[in-house]
């Protein structure tokens, strides 16, 4: 599991995800977010989806990653709990895999989506900090 | 919020940075000074008519605080803004009186409870019974709870008390992504999640008899509030187009302080294709609280046989509507933003069900599940594009409320008070705790204090089916 946390916002939640990489504060922060949704220790990768996007801003590239997984999670009903995510140039592609919900799930909260607001991609000494605040 | 910061107008109502915040001095100053911050951005937007203005349960949102209103006129450049919607398109609450007092639930409130639990879904992974096809779902798209009368869920005569007569003109499915359309084919007839629910509520107290009257509120008389929106369809919308129109603002030229704000000129394509879609998600916001409408007439039909649910009124919060108003003498039309804000026309409006045009549109505050809500009448007058409060507003973070209450003791306290709570989600119990809230009373008495409406009858709820 990598390293993510949460910042205060009244109405929603705010998200923050780190790594060595971009692509690793990516992943984290795909974890911050499916975690307000269920116990991700719970949840096992049973089934798998790739995405892909091109993306040249890489602040617009996060909120992308993650509202395609909100997107594939949503419209599959599947609860998400493993990520991964490459980056070449402009294009990324990325893999989440889960299961389909079932009644022994901790239930959280949806998220409706990623927000641009308190979005930043930022390199604050050796790590990478990925965060802005999601819809619930 | 620093309220030295701000020009008083009158005790509900001040000024700053070219925005109007209405509500007492103890709320004002209880709101995050963010909420000025964002409300300022908004007055800077091209061709906003009058202020940006926040109503009394304004707090922080995203791009526009929750509460915020702002009209703008196309004919003088001015936007549409994604942000200034939100990505549940069309949120709003259908209030249905019943025939029913609360002796005639006392047997069978347990029972009444588990089955609404049971038959309406809720909650973050839930499907609706309902699976529509994509040509279906453009058939919702364009017709709103008219569709889904049509399709059998309810009667004509709802559709007399759903805002817009139950079907929004304008809706373009063309303009919504098959994202967004596959996100929605399940999810017809489900209650979502987070601060949405199904509430049993009785008339506790009566503010306004006339008004009261017409609405057929009386004391100790049972009503079923429904709380949800668009759904899948409506935040898929907001997350292609705040995307899609933060980019087309900068390609435009619109210096936006906050990227969230993410508008287009009304009269340009970008600015009409969110339109179009936005407004499709309206109707499916319609046709969706009219099936849980349905479904909840059925649960109540087979544990209450001889029950009826009336739908009193139908009404949005997170919307742009097309509207009239005069300003300065002069009529025009308007793109009136109304985030976290509803839609509260006067006694006499056109648009008004004849039922209620002596009295003005109902107008529905939801508060916390702990502590009751209201209904309001719209009034002539209203300072702010006939707009007023929608619910109690947060007073506290999600994270917070999550640090202090515990899902499970809380329901069980609340069951204590007589209020059954049916969730699935311990961790959305805690968010919701009452204390998390603004109190909604003085929400309630500002909003009639700023003249945004009056009020009519205080609900206090008994059972609370929450996602």
């Amino acid at each position: 599991m990598g390293e993510f946390g949460y910042f205060e916002h009244d109405a929603d939640i705010g998200i923050a995800g780190f790594g060595k990489t971009i692509e690793e504060a990516f992943v984290s922060a795909a974890q911050a977010l499916f975690s307000i949704q269920s116990d991700l220790s719970e949840i096992r990768p049973t089934r798998k989806v790739s995405v892909a996007f091109s993306e040249e801003d890489i602040e617009y590239a996060l909120v992308t990653w993650l509202n395609r997984l909100v997107f594939e999670a949503q419209s599959e009903k599947l609860a998400f709990s493993v990520f991964s995510l490459k980056r070449q140039g402009n294009l990324w592609e990325g893999e989440a895999e889960g299961e389909p919900w079932n009644d022994a799930m901790t239930r959280g909260v949806e998220v409706k989506g990623a927000t641009l607001t308190g979005l930043s991609v930022k390199k604050d000494g050796e790590k990478w900090e990925a965060r802005c605040i999601v819809d619930v | 919020m620093d309220i030295k910061k701000l020009k008083m107008i009158t005790p509900c109502s001040w000024e700053a940075r070219g925005a109007k915040l209405f509500g007492s001095a103890p709320l004002i100053a209880e709101m995050d000074e963010k909420v000025l911050e964002q409300i300022a951005n908004v007055a800077g937007l091209p061709g906003l008519v009058g202020q940006a203005m926040t109503m009394p349960d304004a707090h922080w949102g995203y791009g526009f605080p929750i509460g915020g209103v702002a009209a703008f006129d196309a004919g003088e450049g001015g936007i549409i803004s994604a942000g200034g919607v939100g990505f549940d398109i069309s949120c709003g609450i259908r209030c249905m009186r019943t025939n029913l007092d609360l002796k005639d639930i006392e047997p069978v409130t347990k029972n009444l409870a588990d089955a609404l639990y049971r038959n309406i879904p809720a909650g973050v992974g839930e499907e609706g019974s309902i699976r529509l096809s994509v040509s279906e779902l453009d058939e919702v798209m364009l017709g709103g709870a008219k569709w889904a009368v049509e399709s059998g869920y309810g009667t004509a005569q709802d559709l007399e008390y759903v805002e817009e007569r139950g079907k929004i003109a304008g809706a373009v499915p063309e303009s919504v992504s098959m994202h967004a359309k596959h996100r929605q084919l399940g999810e017809m007839g489900t209650l979502g999640s987070g601060n949405h629910y199904l509430e049993i509520q009785v008339v506790d107290r009566i503010f306004d008899a006339e008004a009261a009257k017409a609405y057929g509120l009386e004391i100790g008389k049972l009503l079923v509030s429904i709380h949800c929106g668009s759904r899948g369809l409506g935040h898929q919308i907001g997350t292609d187009y705040l995307v899609f129109l933060a980019k087309a603002a900068r390609r435009l030229g619109i210096t936006l302080p906050d990227r969230e704000l993410a508008c287009a000129p009304i009269n340009s394509p970008e600015g009409q294709q969110y339109l179009g879609a936005m407004h499709a998600a309206i109707n499916v916001a319609l046709a969706n609280r009219q099936i849980l409408a349905h479904l909840t007439r059925q649960t109540f039909s087979r544990i209450l046989p001889g029950s009826v649910l009336e739908t009193l009124f139908d009404v949005s919060h997170n919307t742009c509507k097309i509207e009239k108003h005069r300003v300065e003498g002069r009529e025009r039309i308007l793109h009136i933003h109304r985030k976290g804000a509803t839609r509260a026309f006067p006694p006499h409006h056109p648009d008004l069900p004849e039922r209620y045009r002596a009295v003005g549109q109902p107008v529905i505050i939801g508060g916390s599940m702990g502590t009751g809500s209201y209904i309001f009448a719209g009034n002539a007058g209203n300072p702010a594009f006939a707009s007023a409060s929608h619910g109690a507003g947060r007073a506290m973070s999600r994270n917070q409320a999550l640090k202090r209450w515990n899902g499970r003791e809380l329901i069980n306290m609340l069951a204590g008070q007589g209020i059954l709570i049916r969730t699935r989600s311990m961790r959305g119990a805690a968010e919701e705790a009452p204390g998390a809230y603004k109190d909604v009373d003085r929400v309630a008495e500002d909003t009639e204090c700023a003249n945004l409406a009056r009020r009519v009858a205080h609900l206090s709820p008994k059972i609370c089916v929450k996602g």
